[in-house]
């Protein structure tokens, strides 16, 4: 298996992400994550999708997607072409005496501490999920009381731009 | 087509969600609607009653209305029409609708919901019906808004029936129904996200006709795409020009008729010897509006081992889904075939015609030693088959045939022989017990002028036999021939060949010598039809003729036969069609014709 990442625009409409959702769990399609939010045209909505399959049922699976009404556009951003992050939000036990060193940590992976109680950080922390996770594996002596990530979002690299390719279908 | 947005126009009219409804209805060309009515759908069943262009047909059951609307659509290539009321009655036509979806059946499915404050509340008879459906349906759409009722349905029937035609779901809540607004029928399609492919590319085609050019042992696979797509005249022209041998799907019977010389018969688990080892040794496969089902592939790893493939399909996702092709063509038959044919001419008058005739010696082989055949009863009562192939010969060419499903379907897909496009309705991809009496009804009301004859079995008669009332009551007389072998045939056959004979739950005691429970001549009687019944060959053909006389209500003719007979040839599940049986035990040995 590996990754693909996919960018979905759909129209924005009730249920448009069920309906992505629902086709890929229909079909047997693993989802490792998923991010919808809005795009610069209020009545496009981007869903970036991560799937572990192979070559052929990914693309059986762009084609499939193709046939929903309210999906748009399918562009597969290729890693190397493409800036893929992830957020991810920690909380971590620190009493004064491990503070210092998770603190170290936090400041090697220019990550940053958005909440601070008497003992307790809550860390945040961007970027692609191999970094996110190294960053995991550095705090592995600390107490990780909550982890919460977002489904990666991605964008191509250079000018072109998806979403003004898909108004000019119209 | 009977929609054409374009051409009508309606000034801007006030009224209300439930006249808009109709009004659209109207609009897209529908003229014939099976429904049943209810709280949330009330308030379009009173202006309905009004309308002068559509007939409203009452059914018994909802499932009934979509299989009726299947049926329509079938027989006539236009959109068949259903309405259900919320809840239990868009429940019901999930069967319908699941059944049309695999089969690419253009149907608009209209249900109400309840009002708009009340979504979302476990309202009495609310069920989330766009949820339950979007596995089910080409697309679906709720609408709580009274000034989109017209553009949902113009959409609907605009995606039921362009690109491979699928049901269509518009559920409208019952408070839009009860608003007032302004119709006005949308001249545009606001569909941006919606263009079927139908460019078709040439390269493609070149080298499509190079293949079928330079082939020596070429099968033209045909599909249900063929009829849908209304590409006979074109397939015709495809075949004789090459001369290669046809086998044509459960869904395609009638696409090129069955007298036709080249014709092998129906490919798959029951498929002909000849269909199925014509794929299995072919070293060229023209796949046209087919998908490579299971049920004709057998073990797909082991499929046509030495064959190429061209696949040409409307359908993105069909082509390449189960078998990679060597030259995938996506696009509209009729398109594809009037740029294949001159292609082909062209290969043929550089290279001139290949030479077929080995192929077509070891094919006719096949042919003489393994015919349409079956083995007569061996407990005095009639043979399916015979009944089967009889009601073909005195019906004629010209009815249409529709069946439920089991071993009755595939009789009446082997033993009658279809001529025509159209004139075999079946429920081929989810195979739906219950589909040939509302099917019926419904061909009939699309055509009716033609006899329609439904052949059923016992068990599916059973599920769906109350629409006979409706055709009683609405004048729709078709003829029900229930192949009463008192079983859950199919499912006993395989009991006696996997099951070491042990029939669990699958005597119906409705043959010859039970209980006679229910009695299907006097079951018939009371929804107002004609009941006859027929036990023995030699009446089978006073029967049928007695049966094809009654035209002034339906007729249900009980056949009753063996319970022993089996469906031959067939090849096991999950197996390669290389070990297709003939009868049971008798496996062909093809290894010297290589």
């Amino acid at each position: 298996m590996s990754k693909h990442t996919l960018s979905v625009l759909v129209d924005n409409k009730p249920g448009v992400l069920a309906r992505v959702a629902g086709l890929f769990s229909r079909r047997a399609f693993n989802i490792h994550s998923l991010a919808v939010g809005p795009t610069e045209h209020p009545d496009i909505s981007r869903i970036t999708v991560v799937v572990d399959v192979e070559d052929h049922p990914l693309e059986q699976v762009t084609k499939q997607l193709d046939k929903l009404v309210h999906v748009l556009t399918i562009v597969e951003l290729e890693r190397d072409r493409s800036v893929q992050r992830e957020l991810l939000l920690l909380k971590v036990k620190a009493a004064a005496k491990e503070r210092a060193e998770i603190l170290q940590i936090v400041d090697l992976f220019r990550a940053r501490v958005v909440d601070v109680a008497a003992d307790s950080l809550v860390i945040e922390a961007v970027g692609t999920p191999e970094k996110l996770d190294a960053l995991r594996a550095a705090l592995e002596g600390h107490t990780i009381t909550e982890l919460v990530q977002s489904g990666t979002v991605a964008v191509g690299r250079g000018a072109a731009s998806i979403t003004l390719s898909t108004e000019g279908d119209d | 087509m009977a929609q054409a947005p374009a051409d009508v126009t309606v000034a801007p009219t006030e009224m209300t969600g439930a006249q808009a409804l109709i009004t659209a209805l109207e609009c897209a060309g529908a003229t014939d609607v099976f429904g049943l009515p209810g709280g949330a759908i009330l308030p379009a069943y009173d202006p309905l009653m009004d309308s002068t262009t559509l007939r409203h047909i009452l059914v018994r059951h909802e499932q009934g209305a979509g299989h009726a609307a299947s049926g329509y659509a079938h027989a006539t290539g236009r959109p068949g029409v259903c309405i259900a009321t919320s809840g239990p009655g868009a429940t019901n036509l999930v069967t319908p609708i699941a059944d049309a979806n695999i089969d690419s059946i253009p149907m608009v499915a209209i249900t109400g919901q309840v009002g708009a404050a009340l979504i979302g509340t476990d309202a009495f008879q609310e069920a989330d019906i766009v949820g339950i459906t979007q596995p089910i349906t080409k697309h679906n759409e709720l609408v709580t808004d009274p000034s989109q009722i017209a553009r949902a349905v113009q959409e609907a029937f605009h995606i039921a029936t362009t690109g491979r035609p699928g049901p269509v779901l518009v559920d409208i809540a019952k408070s839009a129904l009860q608003a007032t607004t302004t119709f006005s029928w949308p001249q545009d399609l606001e569909l941006r996200g919606y263009a079927p492919d139908t460019s078709v590319d040439a390269q493609s085609i070149q080298d499509a006709a190079r293949l079928m050019a330079t082939a020596r042992k070429p099968v033209l696979y045909v599909g249900g795409g063929v009829i849908r797509g209304r590409a006979w005249d074109a397939l015709r022209t495809l075949v004789d020009l090459s001369g290669a041998p046809v086998v044509t799907t459960l869904m395609a019977r009638g696409a090129l008729p069955d007298s036709h010389p080249q014709h092998l018969g129906m490919p798959g688990m029951h498929g002909t010897v000849p269909a199925v080892t014509a794929l299995q040794k072919a070293d060229l496969l023209i796949a046209l509006g087919t998908r490579f089902d299971d049920r004709v592939t057998g073990k797909l790893d082991s499929f046509a081992p030495h064959a190429q493939v061209i696949h040409v399909d409307i359908d993105p996702a069909e082509v390449g889904k189960n078998r990679t092709p060597d030259v995938p063509i996506v696009g509209d038959l009729n398109e594809v075939l009037a740029q294949l044919v001159p292609a082909l001419k062209e290969e043929h008058r550089q290279h001139g015609k290949p030479d077929l005739e080995g192929w077509w010696k070891t094919l006719d082989g096949w042919r003489e030693t393994y015919p349409r055949g079956y083995t007569p009863t061996e407990d005095g009562l009639s043979a399916p088959q015979h009944v089967i192939q009889r009601l073909g010969e005195i019906a004629g060419p010209e009815a249409t045939f529709t069946a439920g499903v089991g071993q009755h379907q595939m009789w009446a897909s082997q033993f009658i022989s279809y001529e025509r496009p159209k004139s075999w309705i079946n429920s081929g991809g989810l195979g739906t017990m219950g589909y040939a009496v509302p099917a019926a009804m419904g061909a009939k009301v699309g055509e009716p002028d033609r006899t329609v004859w439904a052949i059923d079995g016992d068990g599916c008669f059973q599920m769906t036999n109350q629409e006979l009332v409706t055709c009683a009551i609405n004048d729709i007389p078709i003829k029900v021939a229930v192949i009463n072998n008192s079983s859950l045939g199919m499912v006993r056959q395989w009991q006696t060949l996997f099951y070491n004979e042990r029939y669990s739950n699958t005597d119906l005691h409705t043959g010859h010598g039970t209980a006679r429970i229910p009695d299907f001549v006097t079951l018939a009687e009371s929804m107002g039809c004609a009941g006859l019944r027929c036990e023995s060959d030699g009446d089978v053909d006073a029967t049928i003729e007695k049966a094809m006389e009654i035209n002034d209500k339906p007729v249900v003719v009980d056949f009753t036969v063996s319970r022993d007979a089996m469906v031959w040839p067939m090849v096991a599940a999950g197996v390669s069609n290389d070990e297709v049986q003939y009868a049971r035990g008798v496996a062909p040995q093809f290894d010297r014709e290589d």
